[in-house]
């Protein structure tokens, strides 16, 4: 087993082991705003024909826990590492930038698909849910997790105290998660949100998942629709990736 | 090949009243198999030092080899030579022991570890630990665990950073029979300590450290030699007079007082005697480890390494 393999393994059990904070909190939240929203909106949202607002949110809200559990889950072991101290097991090993990042940012894509596997078992029957696209909804939830899983290594190397890494979250992960098109379809939206929109690259990680659901989505409803969108999330994944490989490499926030 | 070698280690840190050097240049070896001592007060650089050679930390210029592999540029392989023990009692909170040792030899490519991983909690008075959250450890028994994790890859180079501070002696005794046997059984130690007595009794060789230069690099003996030969001590109530007090060094009601023979103790004794001063539990000792270490420390020697 190459060691990185057990660094993988323990970011996996570490959240595994808190799991009521970590996978059942964040189920639990996504049902309730199923419920609140699905109630409350049903009969009053008009999104795709043929299609309740129920199956066009439930993709949204699955696809939202992905991403934030796939932040947290990096950001919040490296800080808390950091804080305690403990982190300088992983720094007295042989563990190359590469492992790093391979540990760090696959236990987060494990912990964001375990959530929304979580969320789609807890909830598919309330809606009609067709799975026309079962290889889009993969392709979404695994660009989707990494690009989050990066960015939240990214986010927890940076953060000096749990405060920087709230803000993170709170100020940058939660606006982009919520003002996705998780729980509107954008054209209902002035000009204006709807090319900020546009510039959101969650927008498209939502819109793509939602296509492998209902075989529409905001970004369109054909293959090659979402083909464009799912190379600009791979292109985004590619760079984010080289970025973050360089900052683990350069042992920035980490050495004197 | 040495098993470590210091060559023109110098560091820098930007503070915000300017630069800091923490280390100007320090250069030296330790041989395979040797107990190492590095020593010296609160800011000589000692840590810095530590954590450049464990990779923490890198130097501004100069290098550090660890059995030939660079700590930066070969980084993998100096590691697989060292197994350090952090200063700082941290821990995993999330695991048991057996899981943070398991996780460790894993960090390091190793699997199934788990018979020399028993040996080290045995050896270290971990055994019946071994499924205890690390949350639920004592200081002491953590710092056992830093320890068994340092050791878990039978690292060549084991360095230890202040390992017995603030510890009891029975984790002590444990540590140092445990550490000494490696010790014999072909392991390098590099120790730093601020119990100089501890030096003293397990170090073949010593270097100290003052300001980031070394002041001293010896032999534990030829070191002890530099000291005055013998000290005059004693207790009392009083002050000295200004004469005396110059060459004092006072702990509490503790005196010690230079003198190198008989004659120079019988004009103290009359000093004392001639000023009034009532003294009690009157002892002629050796010059230990932690006066040479003051004496250099002051600025009375001055030794190029």
């Amino acid at each position: 087993m190459k060691g990185w393999t057990t660094l993988f393994y323990k970011e996996v059990l570490r959240f595994w082991k808190v799991g009521f904070q970590t996978v059942a909190a964040p189920v639990m939240t996504a049902i309730l705003y199923l419920l609140i929203f699905g109630h409350v909106l049903e009969s009053h949202v008009e999104v795709y024909d043929g299609v309740g607002y129920t199956a066009f949110l439930l993709p949204g809200l699955i696809m939202m826990s992905v991403l934030q559990n796939a932040f947290a889950n990096s950001s919040s072991s490296l800080i808390q590492s950091k804080i305690m101290g403990n982190l300088v097991f992983i720094l007295l090993s042989p563990l190359s930038h590469r492992a790093w990042f391979l540990a760090y940012v696959g236990s987060s894509m494990v912990r964001g698909m375990v959530v929304g596997a979580g969320v789609l078992l807890a909830t598919f029957w309330t809606a009609h849910l067709s799975f026309a696209e079962p290889l889009w909804i993969l392709t979404f939830a695994l660009l989707g997790s990494a690009l989050l899983g990066a960015l939240g290594v990214i986010a927890g190397l940076w953060a000096e105290k749990f405060d920087h890494n709230a803000a993170v979250t709170n100020f940058v992960v939660q606006p982009l998660a919520l003002l996705s098109g998780t729980f509107y379809v954008i054209d209902n939206l002035s000009p204006a949100f709807q090319q900020v929109s546009r510039v959101n690259p969650f927008f498209y990680v939502i819109s793509g998942f939602r296509f492998g659901f209902l075989g529409q989505s905001d970004i369109g409803a054909t293959n090659q629709a979402v083909l464009h969108g799912a190379l600009g999330l791979g292109l985004l994944n590619a760079v984010l990736a080289y970025i973050t490989y360089r900052i683990l490499k350069s042992g920035w926030k980490l050495k004197g | 090949m040495p098993a470590v070698s210091f060559q023109n280690v110098s560091k820098t840190f930007a503070t915000a009243r300017g630069e800091l050097h923490a280390l100007k240049g320090v250069s030296f070896d330790i041989e395979p198999g040797e107990f190492f001592g590095l020593l010296g007060p609160n800011g000589a650089g000692k840590t810095t030092l530590i954590s450049i050679l464990a990779g923490l930390s890198r130097a501004s210029s100069g290098r550090v080899l660890v059995h030939g592999a660079d700590v930066q540029s070969d980084f993998a392989e100096a590691r697989r030579q060292l197994g350090v023990v952090p200063q700082e009692l941290v821990f995993d909170p999330f695991f048991n022991v057996r899981e943070a040792l398991r996780f460790q030899s894993g960090y390091f490519g190793i699997q199934h570890n788990d018979d020399w991983i028993d040996e080290l909690l045995d050896g270290l008075g971990l055994a019946d630990k071994a499924n205890a959250n690390m949350r639920q450890l004592s200081g002491g028994m953590k710092r056992r665990v830093l320890v068994a994790q340092a050791l878990v890859h039978k690292p060549p180079v084991i360095v230890l950073d202040e390992p017995t501070a603030g510890v009891d002696v029975e984790l002590r005794q444990t540590l140092w029979a445990f550490v000494s046997r490696l010790n014999k059984q072909g392991s390098t130690v590099l120790l730093t300590t601020h119990y100089l007595e501890e030096a003293e009794a397990l170090c073949h060789r010593i270097a100290m450290l003052k300001l980031g230069q070394v002041v001293a690099l010896d032999k534990t003996s030829e070191l002890l030699k530099r000291a005055v030969a013998t000290q005059l001590c004693f207790k009392t109530d009083q002050a000295l007079p200004p004469a005396l007090a110059a060459q004092a060094r006072v702990t509490g009601r503790v005196v010690r007082l230079p003198a190198q023979d008989a004659a120079a103790v019988e004009r103290l004794l009359a000093q004392l005697r001639e000023q009034g001063i009532a003294i009690e539990d009157i002892e002629i000792r050796k010059a230990d480890l932690e006066d040479v270490f003051l004496d250099l420390m002051s600025g009375h020697q001055e030794t190029s390494a």
